[in-house]
């Protein structure tokens, strides 16, 4: 930019004056300094925003990606099998059987500790009928040594992680003072640890008072489908609507009024969307609720002028040499733009989608009216057909339901969900980036 | 599902189309194409259209009109009597659907025989028994006349469904032989396949319009509905936003006064954190930074506007929030009550909003000619006095219109103000206060079981037709402003 800039900022810097600088050089200069402070204050702060934005999901998210399990190696002889199975309490019997081994296991590491059966579930929960199901599904594995990974319950989870401290816990049925000690006996021994939390990304949604067994992965899947629909139906139609309005448009008021409608829709708040989906898609055709497939035609809907408006930056971008030199040699001007002008200005229209796509993923306000709500997302579909038509989440609006309960456990999830829908945000982005880096022709 | 099947036969004849329109141009041409007037391959794709085209715009046609004709149908098997007991048709409709849905269930899962389903002369109390047993829902509201309405919708839908893929199939084959009939040396392929790809290309474009047409009827008929339901003049003017739950019959208030009131608010907030911080980023780095700066803050900058609003609104809900609670809450001033506030949502939407005026204050910033600087510094005016007499006054248009368009943002953004902004509605002064706004309103409406027909759930349509018309007021006000001065430096 400017020469002229460069030159005369020294100029105003009134050193070389001869009669040096009087009061109101000075005054001038002071605001001078004082008005490029503001800029960079401006953008010191911009960027300190976003530090805290980082730091603040990192430092809050990272927890929900391990998990407390304690390690036990249990061995269950046939005998004891039908012991346990013939008496009154069945589950009952298989967590006295467990309590002793935990117990044997603990004194050969050398820990001393006093538990009781209540304690263990307030621990680990229901371990008696893990077990029994564990057995009765697998009874070949009876008689030998299995190792058993049991996850720790969420408020043990967050004694490990800075969330629980003996200081702010109240004696509950959910917890008391005293397992606290025992955890820490665990610990001694090498039962208790930390480990990376699978099921947090395989995982389904869980009920509302189990945030430990939350898990994104259903929501991801929703997502997943989701996203299909918007590209298969965004692109052919965004790159239709481009060409017509780019190459093939007469001036008349019929482009007037598709161009205003695109430039309109760009702007519109994306809960209006939300509302026409639930109008027109469930009031009126029927369409099932909560489905990916409602979900898709939403967000295309929203996505749409994105890729109009990127797409038809690249078709111009495409010089018209190109054109003239394709009708020159006898095409018609139909065969021009898709045999010619199209491929050339693919990687930009690639580009433009995977940005458009990249948007709607993150967008969950449409979402909550047509009742893809967190909720839903109880498991994986059955197939892919059932993939767009079953009701499930997506990750937005499971994230957003895990910050609208009350268990402060669930906000760990929320902060995890939200640095893998970041991931995946940023891994689109990346992609676009290279597409455009390495295919982006310059004319 | 037929329906996939249906699409996936279409599709199938269209293929099979293709290669037959082509082998039999090139056929009639003796083998060499160039005996044709068109490339064969176009041969092929006049075919392909002419079975896809009409098969599916039927198919379209047909599932959109199938269920108002059913519906209308079935309306009028339906006594007055299980519609008068404070019911609407619109609630006995979805209950015959769901019976219906049961039925189709409980078919599928083997609990009764298909004709037993059709049955009309079936036991009532046999059926819903059944019904239960098939583990389906079957609530006290079903009746020996919405159980009939059911069989029959089941019936009616089934047969349709059938003449639906008969119908399509039919076309489609029709298309086939039109399209093969055609096809000859002389036949102008490439003319016709070329003005219905235009045709088509129109309708993709003509998609945009469509959309606004359906935002637009949505809201207008379900804002109409609410009005005979509620008066317009207590909706407008009604300062009181407080909507029974208990569904139809309670006393609601539900002015719109209050919903604004946090709306305006909490955007003020907002544009007070982004105008200043947006614009003086954007003066530092158009004007004053070198382009090594410029390349990293300026992509820096604007990844905040590329991350997704949930994230915002956690980060107002659970960072923010409680940290203005530490200064301004119970320990501190005491000004606060609780984390959800106008601030905290107002201060994260201005960091979100940040981009927004930056980068568009950048472009307009640099389209003001390089020459007017240089006036300006040959008179003798430092750098900042440059910016702030010559180049601002420029560019003063754009930055307004960039400005507009940020509180149109503000105004329509939900994801922020439902997580950190506080469900009450409330019509006061204080920042640290919780109030609530027009968008986080139609979600709490809209989302959870409500029925349509109340209401508490039609006044969000009002909220979103309110909306709707702020926003785009808004946006259109901007360009205006932005396209009557542009041109007047250039």
């Amino acid at each position: 930019m400017t020469d002229a800039s460069i030159d005369t900022a020294p100029a105003a810097g009134g050193k070389g004056s001869l009669l040096g600088s009087d009061a109101r050089t000075k005054k001038r200069n002071a605001a001078e300094k004082r008005f490029r402070l503001y800029g960079m204050a401006a953008i010191a702060i911009g960027l300190f925003f976003l530090l805290v934005l980082f730091v603040s999901i990192i430092r809050s998210g990272a927890p929900a990606f391990t998990r407390t399990v304690v390690d036990v190696e249990f061995t269950l002889t046939q005998a004891e099998f039908e012991a346990a199975e013939s008496e009154l309490f069945k589950t009952k019997a298989y967590s006295n059987l467990f309590i002793q081994k935990l117990k044997s296991q603990l004194d050969a590491a050398g820990v001393e500790a006093e538990f009781d059966e209540s304690a263990i579930e307030r621990l680990l929960g229901k371990v008696g009928s893990t077990l029994r199901e564990f057995y009765r599904a697998n009874p070949e594995q009876l008689g030998q040594p299995v190792d058993f990974e049991l996850a720790a319950s969420s408020r043990v989870d967050g004694y490990f992680k800075g969330r629980v401290s003996r200081d702010t816990l109240q004696d509950s049925r959910f917890l008391q003072v005293s397992d606290l000690d025992l955890v820490d006996r665990l610990e001694e021994a090498g039962v208790i640890r930390q480990a990376f939390n699978w099921p947090f990304i395989t995982g389904a949604d869980s009920g509302v008072d189990n945030p430990g067994g939350a898990g994104i992965g259903a929501s991801v899947v929703g997502s997943f489908f989701m996203m299909l629909v918007v590209l298969a139906l965004s692109l052919p139609i965004g790159v239709a609507a481009s060409i017509y309005l780019e190459e093939f448009a007469p001036k008349n008021r019929w482009t007037d009024l598709i161009e205003v409608n695109i430039s309109n829709l760009a702007a519109v708040p994306s809960i209006v969307f939300g509302i026409l989906g639930l109008a027109v898609f469930i009031q009126f055709m029927h369409l099932p609720q909560s489905a990916p497939l409602v979900g898709g035609l939403v967000l295309t809907l929203m996505t749409l002028p994105t890729i109009i408006i990127s797409t038809r930056a690249s078709l111009r971008a495409v010089p018209p040499s190109i054109r003239d030199a394709a009708l020159g040699v006898g095409a018609s001007k139909m065969q021009a733009v898709f045999h010619h002008v199209l491929p050339l200005a693919m990687p930009g229209i690639l580009t433009g989608t995977i940005i458009g796509l990249a948007q709607a993923l993150g967008e969950t306000a449409p979402l909550l009216l047509i009742g893809m709500v967190g909720f839903v997302a109880r498991g994986y579909p059955d197939g892919f057909i059932a993939g767009f038509t079953e009701p499930n989440s997506a990750m937005p609006a499971q994230i957003y339901t895990w910050a609208t309960r009350a268990d402060a456990g669930f906000y760990e999830k929320a902060w995890g969900g939200i640095i893998i829908l970041l991931a995946f945000l940023l891994t689109m982005n990346i992609i676009a980036i290279i597409l455009r880096r390495r295919f982006e022709r310059r004319w | 599902m037929p329906l996939f099947w249906l699409i996936l036969a279409v599709l199938g004849v269209a293929l099979a189309g293709f290669i037959l329109g082509r082998s039999r141009a090139l056929g009639h041409a003796g083998g060499d194409s160039r005996g044709l007037h068109s490339l064969p391959n176009y041969y092929g794709w006049n075919v392909a259209l002419k079975i896809m085209v009409p098969a599916f715009g039927l198919l379209v046609v047909w599932l959109l009109l199938q269920p108002l004709y059913i519906t209308s149908q079935i309306s009028e098997m339906i006594p007055e009597a299980s519609v008068a007991d404070g019911g609407s048709l619109g609630l006995v409709l979805a209950e015959v659907r769901r019976a219906a849905e049961g039925l189709d269930a409980a078919v599928a899962s083997g609990a009764m025989t298909e004709e037993f389903a059709r049955d009309v002369r079936a036991d009532f109390a046999d059926v819903t028994q059944r019904l239960k047993d098939a583990g389906q829902i079957v609530t006290g509201t079903i009746t020996q006349p919405i159980l009939n309405a059911a069989q029959s919708y089941r019936i009616m839908t089934a047969t349709g469904n059938m003449a639906m893929s008969v119908a399509v199939l039919v076309l489609a084959l029709a298309g086939l032989a039109w399209g093969l009939r055609q096809t000859g040396v002389s036949f102008r392929a490439r003319n016709v396949v070329e003005t219905s790809v235009r045709a088509l290309l129109i309708a993709a474009a003509s998609v945009a319009i469509l959309t606004t047409v359906g935002i637009v009827l949505s809201l207008v008929f379900n804002t109409v509905e609410f009005f005979r339901l509620y008066p317009a003049s207590e909706f407008f003017f009604g300062t009181n936003w407080a909507p029974s739950f208990s569904g139809r019959g309670g006393a609601s208030d539900l002015g719109v006064i209050p919903l604004l009131w946090g709306t305006f608010y909490i955007s003020i907030v907002a544009l007070l954190v982004a105008v200043p911080i947006g614009l003086f980023a954007a003066i530092y780095l158009s004007e004053y930074a070198s382009s090594r700066v410029r390349s990293i803050a300026k992509p820096a900058i604007e990844v905040l506007a590329g991350i997704p609003t949930i994230v915002y609104g956690l980060f107002a809900l659970l960072t923010v929030g409680p940290l203005l609670m530490e200064v301004f809450g119970k320990e501190g001033l005491g000004w606060m009550q609780s984390g959800t506030s106008v601030m905290t949502a107002g201060l994260v939407m201005g960091i979100m909003l940040i981009p927004f005026v930056s980068s568009l204050s950048d472009d307009i910033i640099n389209a003001v000619p390089q020459a007017m600087r240089d006036g300006s510094y040959g008179l003798g005016a430092t750098q900042s006095e440059t910016i702030r007499q010559v180049v601002l006054p420029a560019a003063l248009p754009g930055i307004v219109g960039a400005i507009l368009l940020a509180a149109s943002r503000a105004i329509g953004e939900t994801m922020i103000v439902v997580l950190g902004a506080g469900a009450a509605a409330r019509l006061e002064l204080n920042p640290f206060e919780a109030m609530t706004t027009v968008t986080a309103k139609i979600v709490s409406q809209l989302t959870g079981d409500a029925d349509f027909a109340s209401p508490e759930a039609l006044v969000a349509f009002a909220l979103g037709m309110t909306l709707f018309v702020l926003t785009l007021g808004l946006n259109v006000f901007a360009l205006f402003i932005v396209r009557k001065y542009r041109e007047q430096y250039e």
